[in-house]
């Protein structure tokens, strides 16, 4: 019983966890890029729809790797990974705890 | 579709007998007639019985897709220009062009040409800094523009005095009007059949576009209406446009390609395009190349090794046989994309070059005419080249030296003008030749082969990048003390900017303060001069009369010889 709580406790954390990293960077994406009164969900296309271009990726790029202490190498970091807020959470996801 | 000549047919025969009354005789002008773009693009077309034929195809984000007649321009630009006369706008009053590839941007381009103002386009990417300087240095009078960009605009316009006019073409009433601003929806207006052309003639001034130099802020390139002659024929000759063509100009108009070979090219000749509104994904370009059955493709080196960098694979999940001329225009060309592009489409990327300032194709790859990967092709007919020896300005005759690429002025796109700057025009003309800062040679065929830039600007992603400009606006930021900045190589973009800094007494070097950096210059500037990489020094090499040396980080980021360093200063 105690192992099965304390497994369902340590998941919880996590999915809590991935939420703020999620929020965190839903809401820079929001500061930094969009325009007055453009709002975004964790799936609105980033890339593609052109609310980040290829430039600007790279400051995205240096936020993630400052914010999370992580280093995303050159090859994983492409338009398609960047492409809304819930596929960066799952670059992001591969680094932490790396 | 079967396509067995190309428009341009031998290079040899071409050049014998070559004159710009060529394309005089086609568009029907005559010394002393009057010549307004806007007409030939939209109404003309129409009297030769293409009214029903499509103009645009439009594909925004999100499915969002619009179709327009050359009928539909006609009459779109009529509505715009009587509303922009309505308000007072006059002849060669500057009207800024600051909006994304939606549709109102090419039909305020007819509009606002057909009462002879001056279109002044500007990339929506610009940050508040970049506009108003552009804005004050043209002393532009309105400027049409989206909902989404009026806080840029209303940020400066308290600076800017001359600007009357804010006129925002998607209003959403949730937003308060403030001071200037008037709504316009062009779905809304009544259509406008026939308005008054303004008379424009040969040299009337047509379009400002800004371009960046290494030093001094950005200068306005004014061109005129007769630019058409050019743009007109090096469409028909170089991209190849033939009447049941669909073509894809990839760039913005905010840059020179998107209105010479974006909007007054295509148009001229009464070619249907298509515009695809969107942020770059290899999936989403070979989708709309496919579902729009494009023909003609006209792209940039950055965009096609983005392809390459997304595989192989993808291009064959699509059907591309429709492709049946691609060229590419920016930066030079590496030989890779242009194998790789015969392996993938079977067919070449042809390279093209010219300049904000030469409003046309000047050296290229001709349809038909053997392409050699890496080279920049050979003259247009009619223009008169040469690489210089730069001591003395005088053109080099010897095969595969190195030298300026220079051109003799007197084509018909050739630059009249930098707006209120005779001086910095002056200076682009030595011995007679009109020089273009770059540096290339050219082989004993006739073909340039591209070195690089004469002088410090930054080509990134085909777009010039003024070192000036983005320093200036690093001294902005509280904690730099000094700045230099220089080109980086980059596998995509060519170049990118590279930011150098000393940093005032009580501030520390880290990443947060790297990051504030870049986002400070991508929301002042633009994000393509935000600084891809910032190297924080205790102090900048310098000459010991207090000039920066950044030729000396140039030659660090490049690998180079470092050169003379007689002058550097030693403490």
């Amino acid at each position: 019983m105690t192992d099965l709580y304390n497994v369902r406790n340590k998941n919880l954390n996590y999915l809590l966890i991935m939420e703020d990293i999620k929020e965190l960077i839903r809401k820079y994406v929001t500061n930094e890029y969009l325009e007055e009164g453009e709002e975004i969900t964790y799936d609105t296309p980033l890339i593609s729809s052109g609310y980040v271009d290829s430039f600007s990726m790279v400051s995205l790029l240096v936020f993630l790797e400052n914010k999370f202490k992580i280093k995303i190498p050159p090859s994983k970091a492409t338009p398609e990974a960047f492409d809304s807020v819930n596929k960066i959470v799952d670059l992001v996801n591969q680094f932490i705890n790396k | 579709m079967h396509f067995s000549m190309s428009n341009f047919g031998l290079y040899e025969e071409r050049i014998k007998h070559f004159d710009w009354s060529v394309a005089e005789k086609e568009l029907e002008y005559r010394d002393g007639n009057v010549l307004n773009i806007g007409w030939y693009c939209s109404d003309r077309i129409c009297l030769k019985g293409k009214g029903d034929k499509k103009a645009l195809i439009y594909e925004g984000f999100g499915g969002i897709n619009k179709e327009y007649t050359f009928n539909d321009i006609r009459i779109a630009g009529n509505v715009i220009g009587k509303f922009l006369r309505d308000l007072g706008i006059k002849s060669e009053d500057r009207v800024c062009l600051f909006m994304d590839r939606i549709p109102e941007l090419y039909l305020s381009f007819l509009g606002a040409l057909k009462i002879g103002a001056i279109v002044q386009p500007l990339f929506s990417a610009f940050g508040e800094e970049s506009l108003f300087i552009r804005l004050e240095n043209a002393q532009t009078r309105a400027i049409i523009t989206q909902s989404k960009h009026l806080s840029k605009v209303r940020k400066i316009r308290d600076r800017l005095p001359n600007l009357e006019f804010i006129i925002i073409v998607d209003y959403a009433t949730a937003k308060k009007l403030e001071t200037r601003e008037i709504v316009f929806s062009l779905d809304e207006s009544a259509p406008v059949d026939n308005i008054e052309i303004y008379p424009a003639v040969a040299e009337s001034p047509s379009v400002l576009h800004y371009t960046s130099g290494t030093t001094g802020q950005p200068k306005g390139v004014k061109h005129v209406h007769y630019s058409i002659i050019a743009q007109y024929l090096t469409t028909k000759w170089v991209l190849d446009l033939q009447d049941d063509d669909i073509y894809w100009c990839t760039a913005d108009p905010g840059w020179v390609t998107g209105t010479s070979y974006g909007i007054i090219g295509p148009w001229s000749l009464g070619i249907t395009q298509c515009i695809l509104d969107a942020g770059f994904s290899a999936q989403a370009w070979y989708k709309f190349i496919e579902k729009n059955k494009i023909t003609v493709w006209y792209s940039a080196p950055t965009a096609i090794r983005s392809l390459m960098k997304a595989g192989d694979e993808i291009v064959r999940e699509f059907n591309l046989s429709s492709l049946r001329h691609l060229a590419s225009v920016g930066e030079p060309l590496n030989s890779e994309a242009v194998i790789w592009s015969i392996k993938m489409f079977g067919k070449p990327f042809h390279d093209t070059f010219w300049q904000t300032e030469t409003g046309c194709i000047m050296i290229t790859n001709f349809p038909g005419m053997k392409v050699k990967p890496g080279s920049m092709g050979r003259l247009f007919p009619g223009i008169t080249g040469a690489v210089l020896d730069p001591e003395n300005y005088e053109p080099i005759t010897e095969p595969g030296k190195i030298g300026l690429i220079a051109f003799r002025p007197g084509w018909p796109s050739m630059m009249r003008a930098y707006w209120n700057n005779e001086e910095k025009y002056r200076e682009k003309f030595k011995n007679g030749w009109y020089l273009s800062g770059d540096r290339s040679s050219i082989d004993n065929e006739g073909y340039y082969w591209f070195i690089g830039r004469d002088d410090d600007v930054i080509n990134t992603g085909g777009h010039l990048v003024s070192p000036f400009e983005v320093e200036s606006a690093l001294l902005e930021h509280p904690a730099v003390g000094e700045s230099a900045v220089v080109a980086k190589p980059d596998e995509i973009n060519m170049e990118v900017v590279k930011a150098f800094i000393t940093l005032k007494p009580g501030f520390s070097p880290g990443p947060d303060l790297e990051l504030e950096i870049m986002n400070f210059v991508r929301k002042k500037l633009s994000p393509l001069a935000m600084p891809q990489a910032v190297e924080f020094m205790d102090k900048l090499p310098k000459t010991r009369s207090g000039k920066i040396m950044r030729r000396l980080l140039h030659a660090k980021e490049w690998g180079e010889e470092i050169g003379d360093i007689s002058t550097l200063e030693n403490d």
